[in-house]
């Protein structure tokens, strides 16, 4: 029984990485597709741009994205190739999106805590947390930075990459404080019946039937939130004015694009790769936790 | 009966019991009206009645999961409350409501673990029970690699893991076959003479009650109200086997039951009762 549902997973994952492969070729089929077949100037329609030109500087062949990902970064001496740039830039943003989806974790369970405890607070702090993430980061990024910038305790000072991590935890709370709740609420009523038969309290209830009942639950949305602190680090690398980050060295890198527009694409195809690895972490971490995965059984 | 067991509390003593349901903007549901109900040690009754009726609710009341509007209800002489407090019942559900992270074993040992029964006692304890319901090859296993009727073996189990002098059961068998049914009603007759637990134990059907039960509670809907209680009258030293369902005492009881359904003058509603 086991063995089957095993070789199922295994079959399963594996038509994943196919088909995740598959969606890689499609696309650059379609990009180096159209690059030869589209018009070199665009498909403009009231003079709007629904297509794009097709010319070497808006649409770089392939072939040159990689060989450029491997040559060095600039003409100066002892500059490294690319991708080891990209690597290192990679790092330094998967360090700071970590301690930002660490601290929003936290944060967002310890709500989805407090709602599940309390219903009032469940019913008075919700809209508050859908209104939270209707605030552009644009406009959040300034003020967490300003604000940082007036904490001064003992030897501790405020950094930049400490408000980037600000804004990463920012995004990544959201769907943890959703999924938890939903995960701490998702015990039938027979299963919260029966801890109150055994005359168990809120905590040992929590400890031995909510908590359990939430992995499935809080798994995805964890997940959720490690895509979220990537996409809330790249973007607030940018935003804050943060130096060594992968948000910071794509805009640097599209800036030279006139002149060097394949080298461009080399930060953009990491920050992919980091959201992918963000979320092969997670599910690692999900790995310990695969018992409680079980699903009810059905009589 | 032996006389120590009649000199001792009664298991349960319901004085005119009853149960009003407050539903939206004021409208109210009287599920349970005037009932009364005396269980002794170590005996099994049940209660039969068509749907709506109040079976689980009074169940329920026994249990402490509602309290009762009016009335009083002693467990062991003591309030429903305290006596859940101290553990005095063991309880099933028609669903087994196991735990799908834990193994059987660990199922049967939850009650033990929450109230801080040591390491090896639990196991010990588990392992007797697991023995009693004849699961020995399936402790390491999960709810979701057994069938229904297995479940619903661990699910005993685990009630009677705080070896409780009663039983609380609302259709524990309602979700199986019937044939599973009719090898787990055996098994609890088994189980029941082996630990001399009083049970009240909540069904649909009229052969099983009577098969089961040395009194048969039979209940009538809009108030749910006790109609009659039909004595099931084996003769001396019948046994509950596979035989007695064959047997002109159990046709005997299960005709009482039935008129006793029928007769009640405003629920002429016995004869889809299953
Ligand atoms: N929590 C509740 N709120 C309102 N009405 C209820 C509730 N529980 C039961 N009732 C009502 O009480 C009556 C008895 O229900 P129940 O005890 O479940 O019947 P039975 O178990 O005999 O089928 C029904 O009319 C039902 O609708
Ligand atoms: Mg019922």
């Amino acid at each position: 029984m086991t063995m089957t549902r095993g070789a199922d997973r295994t079959k399963s994952r594996a038509s994943a990485v196919l088909w995740g492969v598959l969606g890689i070729v499609v696309l650059a089929v379609l990009w180096e597709g159209y690059k030869a077949v589209g018009p070199v100037a665009g498909v403009e329609l009231f003079g709007t741009s629904i297509l794009p030109k097709t010319d070497d500087r808006s649409m770089p062949h392939l072939v040159d994205m990689l060989t450029r990902a491997i040559e060095p970064v600039n003409t100066s001496a002892g500059s490294p190739p690319v991708w080891v740039a990209v690597i290192g830039a990679a790092l330094n943003s998967l360090g700071v999106a970590a301690v930002g989806w660490a601290v929003g974790s936290v944060v967002g369970f310890l709500i989805a805590l407090l709602m599940q405890r309390l219903h009032v607070a469940e019913r008075a702090v919700l809209p508050w947390l859908i209104l939270s993430q209707t605030v552009p980061l644009i406009a959040l990024a300034p003020v967490i930075v300003a604000w940082g910038g007036k904490i001064q305790i003992g030897a501790f000072s405020w950094d930049r990459w400490m408000s980037v991590a600000v804004i990463a935890s920012y995004l990544a709370f959201f769907p943890v404080a959703v999924g938890a709740l939903r995960g701490l609420q998702s015990p039938d009523a027979i299963h919260v019946e029966l801890m109150r038969t055994y005359n168990a309290g809120w905590f040992r209830t929590l400890l031995k039937l909510r908590l359990p009942a939430s992995v499935p639950y809080l798994l995805p949305a964890l997940r959720l939130g490690a895509a979220s602190a990537i996409v809330g680090t790249v973007v607030a690398e940018v935003s804050t004015g943060y130096k060594g980050g992968i948000g910071r060295m794509i805009i640097e890198f599209a800036q030279s694009g006139t002149s060097d527009p394949a080298k461009a694409y080399a930060p953009i195809a990491g920050a992919v790769v980091l959201g992918l690895v963000s979320a092969a972490i997670v599910a690692l971490i999900g790995l310990s936790l695969k018992r409680f995965n079980r699903q009810e059984a059905a009589s | 009966m032996t006389d120590t067991a009649l000199n001792a509390l009664p298991a349960i003593s319901v004085r005119s019991a009853g149960k009003i349901f407050s539903v939206a903007r004021g409208a109210e549901v009287q599920a349970l009206t005037g009932i009364d109900l005396t269980v002794a040690p170590g005996e099994f009754v049940s209660l039969i009645g068509p749907s709506g009726c109040g079976k689980s609710t009074l169940l329920r009341l026994i249990a402490d999961l509602d309290s009762a509007t009016s009335g009083e209800i002693l467990v062991f002489g003591k309030t429903a409350r305290q006596a859940r407090l101290d553990q005095e019942y063991g309880i099933a559900f028609q669903s087994a409501g196991l735990l799908p992270w834990r193994s059987v074993q660990a199922n049967i040992e939850l009650p033990l673990e929450l109230h801080g029964v040591g390491k090896a006692e639990r196991a010990a304890r588990a392992e007797e029970l697991i023995e009693l319901v004849g699961l020995s090859d399936f402790r390491t296993r999960y709810p979701d690699q057994l069938s229904g009727g297995m479940q619903q073996r661990v699910a005993i189990a685990r009630s009677l893991a705080e070896r409780p002098k009663l039983l609380l059961m609302d259709e524990p068998f309602g979700a199986l076959d019937e044939m599973t049914r009719e090898r787990m009603q055996q098994e609890l007759v088994r189980i029941c003479s082996e630990t001399g637990a009083a049970v009240v134990f909540v069904t649909h059907s009229i052969p099983e009650a009577v098969f089961l039960s040395d009194r048969v509670v039979v209940m009538s809907p809009r108030p749910g109200r006790i109609v009659d209680i039909v004595s099931v009258n084996l003769g001396p030293g019948t046994e509950r086997s596979d035989a007695l369902r064959e047997n002109a005492a159990f046709f005997a009881g299960v005709t009482a039951v039935r008129e006793a359904l029928h007769g009640s003058p405003v629920a002429p509603l016995g004869a889809d009762l299953r």
